[in-house]
This record gives structure tokens, C-alpha cells and sequence, in this order.
């Protein structure tokens, strides 16, 4: 195994020793960067390297997400952790497996080959020559660097912990008490929440701080510029002095630009446009222009439970708990923001709500680090839930144009797809300056650092914008729009989710044109086995359409290169749009967890329902207008699918992730399936009653 | 003003000192260290501070101090523990009906009220009874379907 093709995580954390750690009395420790977001990562890593190492998962302990302990993994995101993060694991688990192996061999005096490793003893089978790890451990030492060295395999091949459904590790404590960095305690914690402005770039300019510090149980008022936080003795006189503090702030608050109709909205912004791909001539043999624009609007990440982290400042160094994705990261920009060097902050990563992207996690995680070093006690610090909806960043929203040139024998020769949107991707810590929030707003202030999307072939805005289709002309045109009227970053699948919305639209727009059958459109350009499979195993699977359903279906390969998902829907339409089942085929190569793959699937495609049927942000001049659950309505349990999704086995392939597939190829099915049922083709997000009605026109 | 409160909870009586009006989520979390009732929104829109009150599901959020005083509060640590756990707790975990699980606890106390309720209620039942409850992960065919097998159990 040469250097290059080594898995990231591995190559840039090569030690041993960052990976495993043999404790006495039979237990071992397992360290990973990837950390766990209700995704069951940390389950999974646990599988592969109780698998490598030969263990019973309960001798194995693993810490997640740690930057006294833990690999530096950059972010737990893109569905990159069993791809790059599982990857290596398993790579440093082998070969540590190995160097004791052969350390016990030379021991035994037996030929490696000949030792089996069960439940942490390395033996020859059917006799009484073994050595346990913990009785070889102090004789192999880890500290050395990851060599590549040929593996013994398993004697008896794989031990069967990679490829079942383990219970999740972490949910019995979570079905029951205390499992989050919400519910730490320490003593002498006080309680904090910050007063945000009331809009971007509001100014506080006025503060009577006297009444703040008089109200009951305040211990501490933080004012940095913008910046206002109070720490309280009890949870409720902090939420109490929240709002005396809005009582006692003015503030000067510059107008936000006004809210219209996504497509007019971004249109109207400077763009920068680039071709960021381009495949065969521009000229083609089309006979007929299939030509549509599509859109979503911004969406909120909504987390149920809002964003919470707690910081202890001590004389050399702040102690950070939070829910990050990016614990190393996080110390990085922290330390930046304080103007500490990195080893002066410790970030421990604690489980949180639901994760789908860059929420506010980072965020509270510095307000709670600045109140902490100001009031010298232990700070709990939560945002509230209009907090969330307001200041978190929110996904980018997106205007696709596609136009799509087919020849007189069917074929699709020609297809342009135009995209407008922001960058999908600001997380501290990837580019240059502070991504912060209260180190814009405190004294002095940060600049907010300007925009950069990630390129493709993984991409941003255009990620998926490359049909995966074999059409002999392609051409990607991202208008990239720099400004920013509303906070932006990654929600889940980032731009993935309106690209593929478009291009399994178009793909229905142009069958519906030709008279063919969508299923057979799609495999008609498609050369990918694995794609076809997956396509037609959803076919499959969903049978015979029920009378009164309309049924659609939308597929890609994540990112063109993780996991590949077709999706079929089926919707009814009476007082609302409803789906009311769906189907999914999912090939993700060799599967670690299969309940956890489904688990993760199921999630995104009611997430992904959720964003089709009901969201969008809305503002007016006076700040985001999302102040509470009844301003951002989400998927109920009244309109819950059923869901159904079948894995594709391909034990044999590497592992690809699977955690966002399902998004884009949902809100197609859902387009797709309201055309099939209704006849209407509703090309904007969200598929409220009233687009539907406009769409009729 | 503080002021002392007797409260029963989970079966016992507890003694806390707050003001009377400070929402019974808080009292739970902080005083009693039941951190199993969670705090969303506290606006009485996302359930997953909910709570049995005299055997209804009421979000904790929503309730007032002075308002427990004199009715028997139960949390979903008086449910069951991971050592002990109630055939709801154990349902979900046979069905793996969470995903981040903030609001799970929340829903497994609505659904103890309903069951004890209705033995066997239909899936629309179930979701009616969810109608306060938010799950963003989008877990719902899971938490339907491990309620409906507590049901079935519960009703053996």
C-alpha cells in the first residue's frame, strides 16, 4: 500500500497509538475523530474495529471526538466518517492485530499463520498456546507510525461483527436520563443565554446594565460590543434575565433586504459564474429542447433540541463540552478567537440533538468558552429556541436551470444545467478567519470571512449538478453569488438535494414529452451496473401502483461517488399533499451496520419529505421571522410515510456513504409522484398547496 | 420569591425551594436531576419535556411550579432505567426508534399515558396522540412501530 492511497485520517494521523490503546484487565480503547450525531458512528467504528482487532465489542471502549485524546478528523460531515474515518480504523486496527501477532508467534515459537485471534487471545486453535493483547502489551509498543505492512488475515476470515445490525451503543442511556452535554453538571455551574441581536448586523447601542445585574440571580453580565450574555445561578433566572436584558438593550438595526420568490430573489444578487464542468461539443443533433427552472428556498437545520455547550476557563486553559462536529477544529478557532495558542483549549465532544450540518454546535461552544473565562465559574450555556431558528446557519437556497436537447431516436444528447445559489459550505476552521458568530459581534469585531464553496468532483453548491447520466454533451454553468443576505453553511447533502430535485424532474419532464416510461428514460442513459440495479430493485420493490396514488421516482449517486439511492413515492392528494409511502434502494458497498443504513435512510427521506412538503425561511425587514416551532412547521406524525428500504448487497465493494443519499432523490420521487397522481409539474420548493395551485396555471 | 414545594415524583416525595412560577422542567432537570426530561422549546410546542401528571402527558415546560404541588409527577426515569426498563423503553430499543434521541423520552412518557389509556390503539391513535411531539431526525416509522409493539406486549 503506497502512501497516497492511504485513507485521510490515517495519513494524517498515523501514530498507533492515536488509534488504539490496550488497557489492563482485558479492555481496550479505540479512538476516532468521527463523532457520534444520532448517525450511529460511533457503533459502527466500534463494529469495525472490534472486527480488526479480534475483540468482543464489550471489551472495547471508544472515545470520540477529543482533542486531548482523540485523531484530528477535521469534521464528522459529508458522510465521510465509515468512507475515510471507518477506513482507517480498519487499516490501524489490522496492523496493530498484526504486530501482535507476530509478537506472540515469536513468543509461541508457531508461524503466524497458524494463530487465530478470538475475544483478544491469539492462539493456535485446539491447543494451549496463546498470549492475550494485554499480556503482549507491554512488549508491543504503539508508538510507532502506521507502516502498511501485509496483514495476517483472520484465520477463520471475518468474524461476523462488520455486516450485522448492533444495537446502537449509545441509546440505552439516551432512552432514559442523562446522555447529553445538556444534562452535565459541575459544581458551581451557573446557567447563561445570550440576548442575539434582533437582526444581522444590528448594532447595541444603548444598555442599562445596572437593571440586568439586579435581576434575581444574575452572577454575571458579559457585553462585548454586540456581543450580551447573562450567567445566572439557576436555568430560569438566566431565561428570566434574558428578558429584562431585551428590555434594557436598544439596538439599531439595519434593514434586510426583502423577501420575494426564490428564483427572482437570487437573480437579483451579483453573481460570479463559472462552467465548473464540461463534457463533449457544444453542438448537438437535438430535435427537441426540454427547458425548466427549479427551486428551494433557504431551510433551517431545526434541531429539537437547541444548540448547548459547557466551559470551565481555568488559569491555563479553557475546557470546552459540546456537540461539534469538528472538535479540533473547534479548539483552532476558538484559540484564534481568544488569541491563545491551540494547547490552551480542550474541546470534548458530548453527544447533542439531531445533527445535520453546521448549526449553532460551534457557535454556543464559543459563547460558553467567553462567558467562562468572564464570570470564573463553570458555564452552562444554552440558545433558546427562536435562537436556533434565527442565528444558526441556515442551508443555502438554490435556482437550477436545466435545458436538455433530445435527438429524434429519444436520446438525450444535449443538457445544460445552470445553478445560482451561495457557498453551501462556511465551517470554522476550513478557510481563512473566524467562522464564529459572537466573534463578529464583540469588540473588536472579527470580519466575517468571505465565501468559498468546495469544488467538485465532490462540490458545494453543484454537488450532483454532474447528471450521472452517459448524455454525450454536458455542461455545469454555477452562477456563485458571494453575498450573503442570510447566514449560510452546510445542511445536509448541500446543494446535492436541488440539483438532483431538478434533474430527476427534468428526467420525469422528458419521459412524460417522449411517452416512455421514467424507469426506462433513466436506465436508457444510464451505464452504471450498480446504478441500474439499484433503480430497478426500487422498482421492484415498490410493485403494483395502488389505486388513487400518484407514484414518482428520483435517483443519483450521492456526490457521484458515495452511495447510490433510487427513491419511489407514493403521494395522495385531498386537503394536502401527502406521501404516503416510499420506497428506497440503497447500494452503499459493503454495509457495516445494516439497521443503522436504514435507520440513516428512513431519516433522510422523511427529513428530506419535511423540506419538500412544508420549509422555508421566512424574513421580513425587520430580521428572520422564525420565532418558534408555529413559524418553521415540520413533518408530523400524521403525515408520517411508511417506509421501506431495501439494501443492495455488494459485501465485496468498499463501504460508501450513505448518511445524505436519500435527499435529493426523495423530493424528485415527491415532484415526480405529484405529476403522476395530479398532472401538475410543481417545479419550486416547498410543494405547499398554494405552489401547487400556482403550478395548475 | 422563593418559597418550599413538596412534590411527588416517581413515587416520592421531594422538597424543592423556587419560585413558584418557574416552569416544572427546570425544577426536574436541575433540582432533581432528572435530566431524562429534556428541554426543546419551552414554549409547549416540541414534547420533549413531557411528563405524566396525575397519569397525562403535559409538557413540563408549559407547567408552573405551584401547578405540581399535590399531583403525582412522573418522568420517564420513573418509567424504567436501562437496568430496569419499561416495555416501552424496551420496545424502541428492540426497534432502534431513535436516531439522535433528544426527543424520544419525551414520547415514550406521551405513549405510557396513552397505553395505559387505550391497550391497543390504531396507528392513526398513535399519531394523534403524538400530534405535541417533533422528531427531526425523522424517526417516525420507527417510534410508530415501537409503540405499537409495546402494545402488543404490554398486552399479553
Amino acid at each position: 500500500m503506497s502512501a497516497p492511497e492511504l485513507p485521510l485520517s490515517l495519513r494524517t494521523n498515523p501514530r498507533l497509538d492515536r488509534w488504539v490503546r490496550f488497557d489492563g484487565d482485558g479492555k481496550v480503547a479505540v479512538f476516532s475523530g468521527k463523532v457520534e450525531l444520532g448517525q450511529g458512528i460511533v457503533t459502527a467504528m466500534a463494529q469495525i474495529a472490534a472486527e480488526e482487532l479480534g475483540v468482543e465489542p464489550a471489551q472495547l471502549a471508544i472515545v470520540a471526538g477529543d482533542t486531548t485524546a482523540a485523531p484530528d478528523e477535521w469534521y464528522t460531515a459529508g458522510s465521510q466518517s465509515i468512507e475515510v474515518g471507518g477506513a482507517s480504523m480498519r487499516r490501524a486496527c489490522a496492523e496493530v492485530r498484526t504486530l501482535f501477532v507476530e509478537a506472540a508467534a515469536a513468543e509461541l515459537e508457531v508461524a503466524p499463520g497458524d494463530l487465530e485471534v478470538r475475544a483478544g487471545v491469539i492462539g493456535v486453535p485446539g491447543t494451549d498456546l496463546k498470549r492475550s493483547y494485554w499480556e503482549l502489551a507491554r512488549k508491543v509498543s504503539l508508538a510507532r507510525d502506521y507502516s502498511g505492512r501485509p496483514v495476517w488475515p483472520h484465520k477463520a476470515g471475518r468474524l461476523g461483527l462488520v455486516g450485522t445490525s448492533a444495537p446502537r451503543r449509545d441509546l440505552p442511556a439516551k432512552l432514559g436520563g442523562a446522555a447529553y452535554v445538556h444534562d452535565m453538571t459541575l459544581p458551581g455551574m451557573v446557567h447563561a443565554r445570550v440576548l442575539r441581536p434582533p437582526a444581522y448586523g444590528a448594532r447595541l447601542v444603548a444598555l442599562d446594565e445596572a437593571v440586568l445585574r439586579a435581576a434575581p440571580g444574575v452572577v454575571a453580565v458579559v457585553r462585548s460590543g454586540d456581543f450580551l450574555a447573562v450567567a445566572a445561578e439557576r436555568e430560569e433566572q438566566a431565561v428570566a434575565a434574558l428578558e429584562v436584558a431585551r428590555r434594557a438593550a436598544r439596538w439599531e438595526t439595519p434593514p434586510m433586504p426583502e423577501q420575494t420568490e426564490t428564483v427572482r430573489f437570487l437573480m437579483g444578487l451579483p453573481a460570479r459564474p463559472s462552467k465548473v464542468f464540461f463534457k463533449g461539443t457544444a453542438a448537438t443533433s437535438g430535435t427537441r429542447r426540454f427547458e425548466a427552472m427549479y427551486s428551494r428556498p433557504y431551510l433551517a437545520h431545526a434541531s429539537v433540541g437547541p444548540s448547548c455547550a459547557l466551559a470551565v476557563a481555568e488559569a491555563d486553559r479553557i475546557r470546552i463540552w459540546s456537540h461539534t462536529q469538528g472538535p479540533h477544529m473547534l479548539r483552532g478557532q476558538i484559540a484564534k478567537a481568544l488569541g491563545l495558542p491551540d494547547t490552551a483549549v480542550e474541546v470534548m465532544h458530548r453527544d447533542g440533538a439531531g445533527c445535520y450540518g453546521h448549526n449553532g454546535a460551534d457557535d454556543v461552544a464559543f459563547d460558553a468558552a467567553v462567558v467562562a473565562r468572564a464570570c470564573g465559574r463553570p458555564v452552562m450555556l444554552q440558545w433558546t429556541r427562536a435562537d436556533e431558528l434565527r442565528w444558526a446557519p441556515f442551508g443555502s437556497a438554490m435556482a437550477v436551470k436545466i435545458a436538455a436537447d433530445v435527438d429524434s431516436g429519444g436520446r438525450i444528447v444535449g443538457w445544460k444545467h445552470e445553478l445560482w445559489s451561495h457557498t453551501h459550505v462556511k465551517r470554522p476552521g476550513r478557510g481563512e478567519g473566524i467562522e464564529l458568530l459572537a466573534a463578529w459581534h464583540m469588540d473588536p469585531p472579527v470580519p466575517v470571512p468571505p465565501a468559498a464553496d468546495l469544488p467538485l468532483p465532490a462540490g458545494g453548491g453543484d454537488r450532483n449538478a454532474v447528471p450521472i447520466y452517459d448524455f454525450p454533451h454536458q455542461e455545469v454553468v454555477y452562477h456563485f453569488l458571494p453575498e450573503m443576505p442570510l447566514r449560510v453553511s452546510a445542511l445536509r447533502s448541500l446543494g446535492a438535494f436541488a440539483n438532483v430535485f431538478a434533474i430527476e424532474s427534468m428526467m420525469d419532464e422528458i419521459a412524460g414529452g417522449l411517452g416512455v416510461d421514467p424507469l426506462e428514460l433513466r436506465l436508457r442513459h444510464l451505464a452504471d451496473e450498480r446504478g441500474r440495479d439499484v433503480l430497478r430493485a426500487a422498482a421492484r420493490a415498490a410493485g403494483a401502483k395502488r389505486p388513487g396514488t400518484g407514484r414518482g421516482m428520483g435517483f443519483a449517486r450521492y456526490k457521484n461517488l458515495s452511495a447510490y439511492c433510487a427513491v419511489m413515492a407514493e403521494v395522495e392528494i385531498a386537503q394536502k399533499l401527502r406521501v404516503r409511502r416510499v420506497i428506497a434502494a440503497v447500494d452503499a458497498g459493503l454495509v457495516v451496520n445494516p439497521d443503522g443504513l436504514r435507520n440513516q435512510v428512513e431519516g433522510g427521506i422523511v427529513q428530506a419529505a419535511s423540506w419538500t412538503l412544508k420549509e422555508q425561511v421566512r424574513w421580513t425587514r425587520e430580521g428572520i421571522a422564525l420565532h418558534g416551532w408555529e413559524d418553521y412547521p415540520i413533518l408530523g406524525f400524521d403525515e408520517a410515510p411508511d417506509i421501506e428500504v431495501v439494501i443492495v448487497e455488494r459485501p465485496e465493494a468498499p463501504s460508501l456513504g450513505a448518511g445524505e443519499c436519500a435527499a435529493g432523490p426523495t423530493a424528485a420521487a415527491i415532484a415526480n409522484a405529484l405529476y403522476d397522481g395530479l398532472g401538475v409539474r410543481a417545479r419550486h420548493l416547498p410543494l405547499t398547496l398554494e405552489r401547487i395551485a400556482a403550478a395548475m396555471d | 420569591m422563593s418559597e418550599s414545594f413538596t412534590l411527588r415524583v416517581n413515587g416520592r416525595t421531594r422538597v424543592v425551594k423556587a419560585e413558584r412560577s418557574v416552569p416544572l422542567v427546570y425544577v426536574l432537570r436541575n433540582d432533581l436531576g432528572l435530566k431524562g426530561t429534556r428541554l426543546g422549546c419551552g414554549t409547549g410546542h416540541c414534547g420533549a419535556c413531557t411528563v405524566l401528571y396525575d397519569g397525562n402527558a403535559v409538557q413540563s415546560c408549559d407547567t408552573p411550579l405551584w401547578a405540581a404541588q399535590g399531583h403525582e409527577i412522573t418522568t420517564i426515569e420513573g418509567l424504567g432505567s436501562a437496568e430496569r426498563p419499561h416495555p416501552l423503553q424496551r420496545a424502541f430499543l428492540e426497534e432502534q426508534a431513535a436516531q439522535c434521541g433528544y426527543c424520544i423520552d419525551g414520547i415514550i412518557v406521551s405513549a405510557a399515558a396513552l397505553l395505559t389509556r387505550k391497550a391497543r390503539p390504531t396507528r392513526d391513535e398513535i399519531a394523534a396522540a403524538l400530534g405535541r411531539h417533533l422528531c427531526r431526525c425523522g424517526t417516525h416509522a420507527r417510534i410508530l412501530r415501537a409503540i405499537e409493539r409495546a402494545a402488543r406486549e404490554m398486552a399479553r
